[in-house]
């Protein structure tokens, strides 16, 4: 279908685009498109992030008062708790920054005419799919309840002897697959696909978030697969890569693991670094503060996030001077993301200033970030981490900056892309009630998560001693608000697909300077008649 | 859109080739990670990773206090302790010392150790000579044995600004009933024909 298109294309650069568009299934099944591809992986976030946010509705539910209300042991808790996070990470935060975002806007921004491996995207995305059936599969078959770090030896076939740790287990094999396929089609398409004129320094800076997540995910990604084989074979063949009765050893797994999921955390804030640093500059009609020092700060992100891995560590028996060295280290990479949260408010610092839901969401990503990073350097420190080490003070730190950071950079894309994407400008009254349900609910929900870890409350645990209670409630209030929340963003949703108001090709005004704005909503099939020149 | 530009398309496959290369070789580097964390722990003495070499240097240095700790694995149904609690060593000096392991299953059973020293920092300085631990052990039901090592201190302890306050090492030993063995007790969770690093789990590498 693409070949017989392509070629009428080739020849009538005047034609209507819309004449070439496939018919239904022929577009999103066995869809070449970016923007297409984009659309579907942002429609696989929602629909996974449906399962997410009802596992943490369980769990709060659960930790609303002490004793056991609705899980029936620890065991079954953890498989809510494990597959809460996977979910959340490689299913709802990795689809919709960079499959969604990433594909649908980073060919427009560098004025490429697609992604440079076409077929290769729609394979990346439709690996995701099994993926994520077998993810939540594995909840059917006694679950994995290893966590999302799957340390042996709790994920070894003796204490999950079930086939739901497999099941995860090839989960993420096949995210990770796609992952990686993904990375080398942004970084191919970034460093041979930008149009004439558009020069590395003058990339916006969602594209270089992109290309450092590429980055990211190219070499970090293998990693993790090798060790989930590893994992894997021992669990089922055999080997003994982690079992000390074998000559293994299971510290080795936690240093494999952390080399990836350190670089994955960074994964899942440079795409939202991006779009913050867009929504920012249009919404305060100024350029960018200190575009260089932003670009290179996540590049300078991107390179330390992989030599600090073993400060997830810090109580895995790791000598004095290493806990010394991956504590400074880690404590250096808050210089780029002070270098990155100072631009974005010198951004602001002047700027003709409008409030709409993007900017709500972008500001509100400023300040919850940094509350999050604020909460990083305290757990950096190897000392003060042995007291903190796998209490809800950890939780709260990793969803301000994830639940928190990553997912308001999602809604404030969201709501500055969707007139782009779907042709429908978004209601702004109930995108501003969106997003102040949504700021107050998971404040409520996760703030109180520092009181109870720095009290000692540790992870994984249904249940806890009744000192705990009153937090644990307010958690709990937060998180039924936040939920609704969601729902108000569902409805959002619905309202701007029924709506009548059409968006402009440019609805933000001057401020809003990259290649999309000056396509129409939607961009029309084919973006570009002509690759745009950029001066 | 596929792309008609011949060259583009080229330098397409070259980018793109070269990041599948970076990531086949940091595939490889993830399980090549496997006998070189086990390399670099021997080499450097890290996590207390004690060296294994020959004869004391007969020198008389500093004197250290060794402590003997010993650990069970649940699976292997022995009891196994340490026939002396501490013990003086003269660092340079050849020194020696048992364990005693007893079988109290009701057949023959094999187990090997694993083994380090702490503080881990000492790890370089704490030379084996010989040890029950560098190879399995098989004992039959209700047979007691005593198992020796023999160890020395390389006195430069002494001189490294990081270990010259180290007056007490503790050297510890955790029994596991190797993988074959347990299999063919039918002991193994689930995990199939035995093919891991068995009676070499512990030697030099």
């Amino acid at each position: 279908m693409a070949t017989a298109s392509d070629t009428q294309h080739g020849h009538d650069h005047h034609g209507h685009h819309d004449h070439h568009t496939p018919g239904f299934v022929a577009r999103w099944f066995f869809s070449t498109n970016h923007k297409d591809i984009g659309i579907l992986y942002l429609i696989f976030s929602v629909a996974a992030a449906l399962v997410g946010i009802g596992l943490s509705l369980l769990m709060r539910i659960e930790l609303q008062s002490p004793g056991m209300q609705i899980f029936a042991d620890g065991q079954a808790w953890n498989v809510a708790v494990t597959a809460h996070g996977v979910v959340m990470v490689f299913f709802v935060i990795m689809p919709a920054l960079i499959g969604g975002f990433g594909n649908y806007f980073v060919p427009i921004m560098i004025g490429a005419p697609d992604m440079a491996f076409p077929r290769l995207n729609n394979i990346s995305f439709w690996l995701l799919v099994p993926a994520l059936i077998l993810a939540v599969g594995s909840l059917f078959v006694g679950g994995a309840g290893t966590g999302w770090t799957l340390y042996p030896p709790l994920s070894n076939s003796t204490y999950q002897s079930g086939m739901g740790v497999d099941m995860a287990l090839f989960a993420l094999h096949l995210a990770g697959a796609s992952s990686i396929l993904g990375a080398a089609n942004f970084i191919t398409t970034i460093f041979n696909m930008r149009a004439p004129g558009m020069t590395l320094h003058k990339m916006p800076l969602f594209a270089w978030g992109m290309l450092v997540t590429a980055f990211l995910l190219l070499l970090s990604v293998p990693v993790l697969g090798g060790a989930i084989t590893m994992l894997i074979t021992d669990r089922n063949f055999g080997t003994a890569f982690f079992d000390p009765a074998g000559g293994g050893d299971p510290v080795l797994f936690q240093h494999l693991f952390w080399f990836f999921g350190h670089p994955e955390v960074y994964i899942m804030i440079l795409p939202g670094f991006g779009i913050i640093s867009h929504v920012l500059s249009t919404f305060s009609r100024k350029p960018i503060f200190g575009y260089l020092g932003m670009a290179y700060a996540m590049v300078a992100i991107g390179v330390v996030g992989f030599v600090v891995w073993a400060h997830h560590m810090f109580t895995s028996g790791i000598s004095v001077d290493t806990r010394a060295y991956f504590m400074a280290a880690t404590m250096v990479i808050a210089v780029p993301t002070g270098i990155k949260i100072f631009s974005w408010i010198a951004t602001m610092w002047g700027g003709s200033l409008t409030f709409k839901t993007p900017m709500l969401f972008a500001i509100g990503f400023v300040f919850l970030f940094t509350v999050g990073g604020v909460s990083g350097v305290k757990l950096a420190n190897a000392s003060v981490d042995v007291i903190l080490h796998n209490t809800y003070y950890v939780v709260a730190h990793f969803h301000y900056v994830l639940s928190l950071g990553a997912v308001f950079s999602i809604f404030a894309g969201f709501y500055y892309w969707i007139g782009k994407m779907s042709g429908k400008q978004y209601p702004e009254f109930w995108g501003q009630v969106h997003f102040w349900t949504t700021f107050v609910g998971v404040n409520l929900t996760f703030f109180p998560m520092h009181f109870l870890g720095a009290q000692g409350m540790p992870r994984r645990y249904p249940d806890y001693p009744d000192a705990f209670t009153g937090w644990n409630m307010v958690a709990s209030v937060g998180s039924y608000i936040s939920v609704a929340s969601f729902l108000v963003f569902l409805y959002v949703c619905w309202r701007t697909f029924t709506g009548k108001e059409v968006a402009a090709a440019n609805p933000w005004g001057e401020g809003a300077t990259t290649l999309e704005w000056q396509v129409s909503s939607p961009p029309p099939f084919h973006t570009f008649d002509e690759l745009p020149r950029i001066r | 859109m596929p792309i008609r530009d011949n060259d583009l398309a080229r330098r397409n496959r070259k980018v793109a080739t070269g990041a599948l290369l970076a990531c086949g070789g940091m595939l490889a580097l993830s399980f090549a990670a496997v006998p070189l964390y086990s390399l670099f722990c021997a080499v450097t003495g890290y996590g207390g990773t004690p060296q294994i070499s020959g004869a004391a240097p007969g020198v008389e240095g500093k004197t250290v206090t060794v402590r003997f700790n010993a650990n069970t694995n649940p699976g292997l149904p022995w009891k196994f302790q340490p026939a002396q609690n501490s013990m003086q060593v003269v660092s340079g000096q050849d020194a020696m010392a048992f364990y005693t392991a007893e079988n109290r299953g009701g057949g023959p059973s094999t187990g090997i150790s694993t083994y380090n020293v702490t503080p881990e920092i000492a790890g370089p300085y704490f030379h084996k000579v010989h040890c029950f631990c560098f190879d399995e052990q098989t004992l039959q039901a209700g047979q007691h044995v005593e198992m020796p090592l023999s160890f020395w201190i390389d006195p430069r302890i002494a001189e490294d600004p990081s270990t010259r306050h180290i007056k007490t090492i503790t050297l510890s030993y955790t029994f596991f009933r190797t993988l074959a063995d347990a299999e063919k007790a039918g002991a193994l969770a689930k995990a199939g024909p035995h093919v891991g690093k068995q009676s070499n789990a512990a030697s030099p590498p």
